[in-house]
């Protein structure tokens, strides 16, 4: 199915808001003190995987950059890009997989999370620290004790949320083909 | 619930500034902030800020949320900081005079120096976000996106977003309630795991009928032809005044004196060591 432009617009506004308010108001309490589950990057892969890496760019960039200004403590650009690098990462990785087909096997489910955990190393592992050591001049080992917990902690709740969004939104698409010609 | 960005309609010189005036004084302020650690130019700007703040009319009481949340958040980066790396300030003066204690955390003039620094650093670019994002009607945010030169299908996807983020909030309350009449529970009582599946209970229903809204949107958006031609006018948006023009030259000297300094200082740190 060929999407067309203003398709992309409204998702990647919709889909900003939805990160917006998973971010900011679904947070569920983990067991290590003071930390969130962050839901919002199951979301986040979701909808790369569904409306390509431009979208998933944007998306990521636009919702993550309104939850840093609602909150008031100053704009996080670096990690604010991260999130943005993210989208466009697992939405290049994922181009094959096609949820809106109705199609999500065993294949799909090992490839959105191989291309999901992949972008998750590669952004809080390596993009975030780098851009916090140019802007903020922090030291190093500190960026990537935090970069490597984010990486962790973030893939998890993907593999975990991104999946089974992925699974119900594939069960709710009639699948390629599943109507047949009487003979 | 309906003001979560905390615009404070309250007039004032800073508020009859165009969106798009202030978008670029922002970019700026943070682009000056951002590339120097010169010590005294991190003194001028939260002074600055300060002095924006009087002027905006924005009282304490508006923020003081926002405020504490800022002050517990830099509090534990510097805690970070220091626990990680406690010769790092030693690392960048490159020397050390050690105050008190000994061993691997003691404390170094240096260490106490570029946590002063780093401090200064969030003093100069959070107030400023703060001041924004008060001051700054939220419609008429898109519309100077567009106005800066971003692309006028890219701004009103942000429209989009401020203006559904109400509606798929209040979806989401609805769906919450609905679902835990039906028993879940998402507290601190219920293992990991069920948590986590007690939340999929109620973003999978959000999800699915945020998907049906994207194509009511696209639809209707395309029936009127949005995207056809290469220009759009904005209902929010302005004309630039005498005032805009100041504050944008205001802000402009700002950056070219972060980048002056850092050519001055041959480095971004000023270094008081040597």
């Amino acid at each position: 199915m060929k999407k067309s432009p203003v398709t992309t617009i409204v998702a990647i506004g919709i889909g900003a808001a939805l990160f917006f308010v998973l971010g900011r108001f679904v947070s569920i309490p983990s067991p290590v003190p003071n930390t969130n589950i962050s839901t919002q990057y199951g979301l986040l892969a979701f909808m790369a995987v569904l409306f390509g890496p431009v979208a998933g760019a944007l998306i990521g960039f636009i919702g993550h950059a309104l939850i840093d200004f609602s909150f008031g403590w100053g704009v996080w650009w670096s990690w604010v890009i991260a999130s943005g690098v993210f989208g466009l990462l697992v939405g290049l990785a994922s181009r094959k997989i096609r949820l809106d087909e109705g199609k999500c096997g065993k294949k799909e489910i090992l490839g959105f999370n191989v291309a999901q955990i992949v972008g998750h190393i590669i952004c809080w592992g390596l993009v975030a620290p780098v851009l916090d050591i140019v802007i903020y001049a922090e030291p190093l080992e500190k960026l990537f004790a935090q970069g490597l917990f984010s990486a962790v902690s973030n893939s998890v709740t993907t593999a975990i949320v991104g999946t089974l969004f992925c699974i119900a939104y594939a069960a709710a698409k009639p699948k390629k083909g599943s109507l047949k010609e009487e003979e | 619930m309906r003001n979560i960005f905390n615009f404070v309609d309250r007039p004032s010189p800073i508020h009859e500034l165009t969106g798009a005036t202030k978008l670029i004084c922002l970019v700026l302020w943070s682009l000056a902030a951002m590339t120097s650690y010169d010590t005294r130019f991190l003194i001028v700007l939260p002074l600055l800020s300060f002095a924006l703040f009087r002027l905006s009319k924005i009282r304490i009481s508006d923020v003081s949320f926002m405020l504490g949340f800022t002050a517990v958040f830099m509090v534990l980066n510097n805690v970070l900081v220091f626990a990680i790396s406690p010769d790092h300030g030693a690392g960048i003066y490159g020397s050390e005079h050690i105050l008190l204690g000994r061993g691997r955390y003691a404390l170094t003039a240096e260490q106490l120096f570029y946590h002063a620094n780093l401090i200064l650093k969030y003093l100069s670019t959070i107030p400023i976000v703060l001041l924004f994002v008060c001051t700054t009607n939220p419609s008429e945010f898109a519309a100077s996106l567009n106005r800066i030169g971003v692309k006028y299908t890219i701004a009103y996807s942000v429209a989009l977003a401020l203006r559904y983020i109400p509606d798929i909030q209040r979806e989401y309350h609805e769906i919450s309630q609905a679902q835990q009449a039906r028993g879940i529970e998402m507290s601190r009582k219920e293992s990991l795991v069920k948590r986590l599946k007690a939340a999929s209970a109620i973003l999978i229903p959000l999800i699915l009928s945020s998907m049906d809204r994207i194509e009511t949107i696209s639809n209707a958006m395309e029936l009127r032809g949005f995207g056809e031609n290469k220009k759009r006018t904005w209902y929010m948006g302005r004309k630039f005044t005498k005032a805009d023009i100041g504050a944008i030259i205001f802000c402009a000297v700002l950056a070219a004196a972060a980048f002056v300094l850092n050519y001055i200082n041959g480095g971004r740190f000023y270094n008081p060591f040597v």
